[in-house]
């Protein structure tokens, strides 16, 4: 689906430089023109950097905004740039072995713990959150008719959940899952508030890649005679699964990242637990703990290392998935 | 039994999608129902708007942090919407294949980004900067505002590239074959034509502003007074609620409750006018 509106853009972009070359392009053309004799080869609505020049200079404004425009996208990447290469430089000096210990004491300061426990927690919640999103998104997407009350609903629901801060998450969990259904601090109790918070997503990305499945997919399927549901698990399911498994991948980072909504449900314990009804940190709240501690803020920033490594990767699987299979499956 | 097992499969996907209505059900009985009683007994007024907050008297104001959370997010969007809004339209307009295609995922990776690492970084360099600059403790309202808008601008760069893209190319071409420049062609007439689409973008930048919880309380300071300048440190609903929340008991710990209650239904009119906004276009 990012895939698709990325060729689209593209495809607007090329449309865009026939008629009016790119700022960025004529800058390169202008560079390589500059001694040239200009606009020689200058095809019909095709702006070279000396016209574009030449406009800019009566348009003062425009060449205003233009930098502007730039200014400000220099600045996003930079601040990204930026934050990843300060987090990394400043931390990996303080990664260590004894890090990686499988026990956690205060003289090692081990992460190990802490990285099992995400683990532990992504795989609960999404054993939870993957089925109801996905069997949401298949009754939004192949059951219910137009105009059905019931998926208006269920679209309003689903948008308001994903703007509710973790924060809220985390009191509603602990309110829940820890007090009333006496589950206490327990890694139950955060993978299912989390499930609840990713829901959204899942169910989101789910329902645009079913979506996106051409209708004569399920035409066809009818046509040889299979059932609903069959067509929904057997034609529409496979050709889906890309656009599906990168938001379940979205999903994973969001839990790796999340402190909030776990610190009043999952709890601080520093060791693996023994089962999922103890409490156990993952390795973000890990940070937040070695941070508030104040003892141990080189620790600390090689823990952000690896969050962030985490998330560089996850977030990169995604898109990998979305484009490699999605390619596959257009053609 | 085919036909039993298309109904009965009919039925538990119908069963799932209503997950997502009965965890919101859930979240409005759970939160409600341990948050208003300790309203009635604090009073609303007091609780509200009063400007103390002093759990150990039993004095449960939280007029300040309300205070904080929306000076934040004041904060946030003066420093995150212009440049979000800017970086949004070179992305849809300026910005030439090669370097969208670097663009995009950088975009999408500070989403991905935990809110604890975007604190922890605050804390290495925006705090000593803000210190150096203004001095004081660098931990404030100035300190907050900037990492804030720094962390909403994928949500604002995101929603507004869409909403750009999806105005008719006629528009872009019509003010170009009128005598334009390109600049003016993006900037009077496709981007008024894109306005519900970025303010619904702006909108949601101010939700997940006044919902951020780990890197605020990092550097904020946590005063839980009101702020009278932009260096002074304030305390923000969400963070009153995670550094009171582990030793708190009884009413203190309900008054907690209660914060998040108000927190909840702020972040409910912001989706709400969200929805509606997203609705009218």
């Amino acid at each position: 689906m990012d895939n698709k509106e990325k060729k689209k853009s593209s495809a607007a972009n090329a449309g865009r430089n026939t008629e009016s070359a790119e700022p960025m392009s004529y800058m390169n053309q202008m560079a390589e023109e500059n001694g040239g004799g200009a606009c020689a080869a200058a095809a019909i609505n095709v702006l070279t950097g000396k016209d574009k020049m030449r406009s800019y200079r009566k348009h003062p404004g425009s060449f205003i905004l233009l930098l502007l425009v730039i200014l400000a996208a220099v600045i996003t990447v930079a601040v990204l740039v930026f934050l990843i290469g300060y987090i990394l430089i400043n931390g990996i000096p303080h990664l260590s072995l004894s890090m990686f210990e499988w026990e956690y004491t205060t003289e090692n300061v081990s992460m190990m713990p802490a990285i099992i426990n995400t683990i532990t927690m992504v795989a609960v919640s999404l054993v939870i959150a993957v089925p109801l999103g996905l069997f949401s998104a298949i009754y939004l997407v192949e059951y219910a008719g137009r105009g059905n009350k019931l998926v208006k609903v269920i679209r309003v629901t689903a948008e308001t959940l994903a703007g509710i801060p973790s924060i809220v998450f985390g009191l509603f969990g602990s309110l829940m899952f820890g007090v009333s259904l006496h589950f206490g601090y327990s890694m139950l109790s955060g993978a299912l508030t989390l499930a609840i918070m990713v829901l959204p997503t899942i169910l989101r990305t789910s329902e645009e890649a079913l979506k996106s499945v051409s209708d004569s997919y399920r035409e066809g399927s009818f046509g040889l005679g299979a059932g609903r549901l069959r067509t929904v698990f057997r034609i529409v399911l496979p050709s889906a699964i890309p656009g599906i498994l990168a938001g379940i991948i979205l999903a994973i980072g969001r839990i790796c990242g999340e402190t909030a909504a776990l610190i009043y449900t999952s709890g601080t314990v520093a060791g693996i637990p023994d089962s999922l009804l103890d409490s156990g940190r993952t390795l973000a709240i890990h940070m937040y703990a070695l941070y508030s501690e104040g003892l141990y803020m080189e620790e600390a920033n090689a823990t952000a290392v690896v969050l962030l490594v985490m998330v560089i990767l996850i977030n990169a699987l995604s898109a990998f998935v979305a484009r490699r299979f999605g390619n596959k499956t257009e053609d | 039994m085919k036909q039993f097992r298309e109904v009965f499969m009919k039925i538990v996907f119908m069963i799932s999608a209503c997950a997502s209505i009965l965890a919101i059900l859930l979240i409005c009985v759970f939160l409600f129902s341990n948050g208003i009683p300790a309203i009635a007994e604090i009073g609303a007024g007091d609780f509200l708007l009063g400007t103390t907050w002093k759990p150990l008297n039993d004095i449960f104001g939280i007029f300040p942090m309300i205070i904080g959370s929306l000076y934040v997010t004041a904060g946030a969007i003066i420093v995150g919407v212009p440049i979000g809004l800017l970086c949004a339209v070179f992305m849809a307009r300026f910005c030439p294949p090669k370097i969208y295609s670097i663009m995009k995922p950088a975009v999408d990776l500070m989403a991905g980004i935990p809110s604890i690492v975007y604190g922890f970084f605050g804390i290495l360099v925006i705090v000593p900067l803000v210190q150096d600059l203004f001095g004081g403790s660098g931990k404030g309202l100035l300190t907050a505002s900037v990492l804030l808008g720094i962390m909403i601008l994928p949500t604002i760069v995101g929603v507004c590239e869409t909403s750009l893209r999806s105005v008719p190319e006629q528009y872009y071409e019509g003010s170009l074959a009128l005598g334009a420049t390109h600049e003016r062609s993006v900037f009077c007439v496709v981007l008024p034509a894109a306005k519900s689409g970025v303010l619904a973008g702006i909108i949601l930048g101010v939700g997940r502003a006044i919902g951020e919880t780990m890197a605020v309380i990092m550097i904020a300071g946590n005063q839980a007074v009101i702020p009278t300048g932009l260096t002074d440190g304030l305390r923000t609903m969400t963070a009153n609620i995670v550094l009171e929340m582990g030793y708190a008991e009884g009413l203190h710990r309900e008054a907690l409750i209660a914060t998040g209650v108000v927190l909840f239904v702020f972040v409910l009119i912001i989706n709400l006018s969200f929805s509606a906004l997203k609705g009218k276009k």
